[in-house]
């Protein structure tokens, strides 16, 4: 098999405005995949049509071959999404919540039990497991997020933001995680935080207005300028009419 | 039909790890007692059976269970969890079956927590029990009627008060289809609308419950109602989730 994410000439029209303008690109095993760009460039959108969610205007993506439009059900399962802002169920207990979704995941008895310890252990939520996940703090409900996006070991990881909202202990931790899964999946972060991309992406893809415009990795796209930081802005920014 | 029962099963609890649940239970309890003894005469009829009972519980539901139903899709969008929802290897149909299945179920424990009027009508006098069993059954369809309303207009707001007054409204022009005052007043200026106004009327559908009399019309009648609220649920979460 190829490229386990596929996404081939994605757009995203909202009445006359174009949030994500005919984006293709793949995403192989092994790699991890920093999507970079500011505030309402799209990232999210591309995202959340990967998961399902937005139902895209036109193109398509798939999922470990299975077309996210046509193969809704068949493209989630082999998915872990963790959405912006790691929305949750607040009234329910940790241990609850990811019991919930063990069950609608297909996971049953003993497996299900086994499944829910290995993803709070990755996490380190075994400390709050019985706790109400509005009584948690912002970095813990994060993680809750990502044990839910974990849960069924899925070979395809998409997180809009992991790190957002964590302490530098907590950012340090998810990132090991993040490199330790890499080999064996195919992985989408998005993030905000540039140094998070040179320190665990294999590959950075920028873009704005809904464009990629740029695709390379974290070192040669660095190389272009005195800083990625001034790379980034360079590319993003509108340029100046001399 | 296994995903749907797993999201029931989580919104059940939902209700009973918040609030909502015992708000809901204890006043509709007080207000169905309340409304049966003292409007209702429960003494001074004379007879041993649950005709009034059964005359205000659609009406309490015409309120409470919007109620019940604003938040069902709102709340999912207000905390976004509508994403983390939808993206897991459930349909939207799935999700919307979940979903009004355990409001319903949450409705059938407020009905059958009635129970203490089923003992004293027993004690006091010989009941037909037969017609005390259509007439709850009867109560539940109108529940579940409200909720199919209620759970599609949720969907379309994100505002739980738009949802709120947008619901009671609805459910009110099909309860109150049937009444007297609107079918006179069809009948006389547009004889054909009152035909058709009788005919979607869910009071009028729950009086044969109530006297023991379920027909196989009426049984269509409900499950064609749910399942086409139903479906309008399904289409506009579909088109509006990601707003």
């Amino acid at each position: 098999m190829s490229a386990l994410i596929e996404i081939d000439r994605l757009t995203k029209r909202f009445g006359s405005f174009t949030a994500v303008d005919d984006v293709s690109f793949a995403v192989a095993r092994g790699e991890v995949l920093g999507f970079l760009g500011p505030n309402g460039a799209g990232k999210s959108t591309t995202m959340k049509m990967l998961a399902g969610f937005v139902t895209p205007s036109s193109g398509t993506a798939r999922i470990c071959g299975e077309d996210v439009v046509d193969r809704p059900v068949a493209a989630k399962r082999h998915l872990g999404y963790l959405p912006e802002g790691a929305p949750t169920y607040p009234e329910m207990t940790v241990a609850g919540f990811l019991a919930f979704v063990a069950r609608v995941r297909g996971f049953r008895g003993s497996e299900a039990s086994d499944r829910i310890a290995h993803a709070m252990r990755l996490t380190t939520l075994e400390g709050v497991r019985l706790q109400p996940i509005e009584t948690l703090s912002k970095g813990f409900k994060r993680r809750v997020g990502l044990a839910q996006a974990l849960l069924h070991d899925p070979p395809v990881l998409v997180l809009d933001e992991p790190t957002d909202g964590l302490d530098p202990n907590q950012k340090h931790e998810v990132r090991r995680l993040i490199a330790q899964m890499a080999p064996s999946k195919a992985i989408i972060i998005s993030t905000h935080i540039l140094e998070e991309v040179s320190a665990i992406c294999s590959r950075a893809i920028i873009i704005a207005h809904g464009q990629v415009l740029a695709d390379s990795t974290p070192a040669e796209l660095a190389s272009r300028g005195p800083s990625l930081d001034a790379v980034f802005r360079d590319l993003t920014l509108p340029k100046e009419v001399a | 039909m296994g995903g749907a029962l797993t999201v029931a099963r989580r919104e059940l609890a939902g209700y009973f790890a918040t609030p909502v649940a015992y708000v809901f239970i204890v006043i509709f309890l007080i207000m169905s007692g309340a409304l049966t003894f003292t409007l209702g005469n429960f003494f001074d009829r004379g007879t041993a059976d649950l005709q009034p009972f059964f005359g205000f519980v659609p009406w309490l539901f015409l309120f409470l269970v919007p109620a019940l139903t604003m938040r069902l899709w709102a709340e999912e969008r207000r905390l976004g969890t509508i994403e983390l929802l939808l993206t897991l290897p459930i349909t939207q149909g799935q999700a919307v079956l979940g979903k009004f299945l355990a409001a319903w179920a949450f409705c059938a424990i407020a009905l059958l927590l009635t129970f203490p009027l089923v003992l004293t009508v027993n004690y006091l006098g010989n009941p037909d029990n037969g017609v005390i069993a259509t007439g709850y059954a009867g109560c539940l369809l109108v529940a579940g009627t409200y909720l199919a309303v209620g759970a599609a207009i949720s969907a379309l707001t994100k505002n739980q008060v738009i949802a709120f007054v947008l619901a009671v409204a609805v459910c009110f022009l099909f309860a109150a289809a049937g009444s007297p005052v609107v079918t006179e007043f069809l009948s006389t200026r547009m004889p054909a609308l009152a035909e058709i106004a009788r005919g979607l009327s869910i009071t009028d559908r729950l009086n044969g419950f109530s006297r023991g009399v379920v027909t196989l019309r009426d049984l269509v009648f409900f499950a064609s109602f749910i399942g086409f609220w139903l479906f309008a649920n399904a289409v506009a979460v579909d088109h509006r989730k990601a707003d």
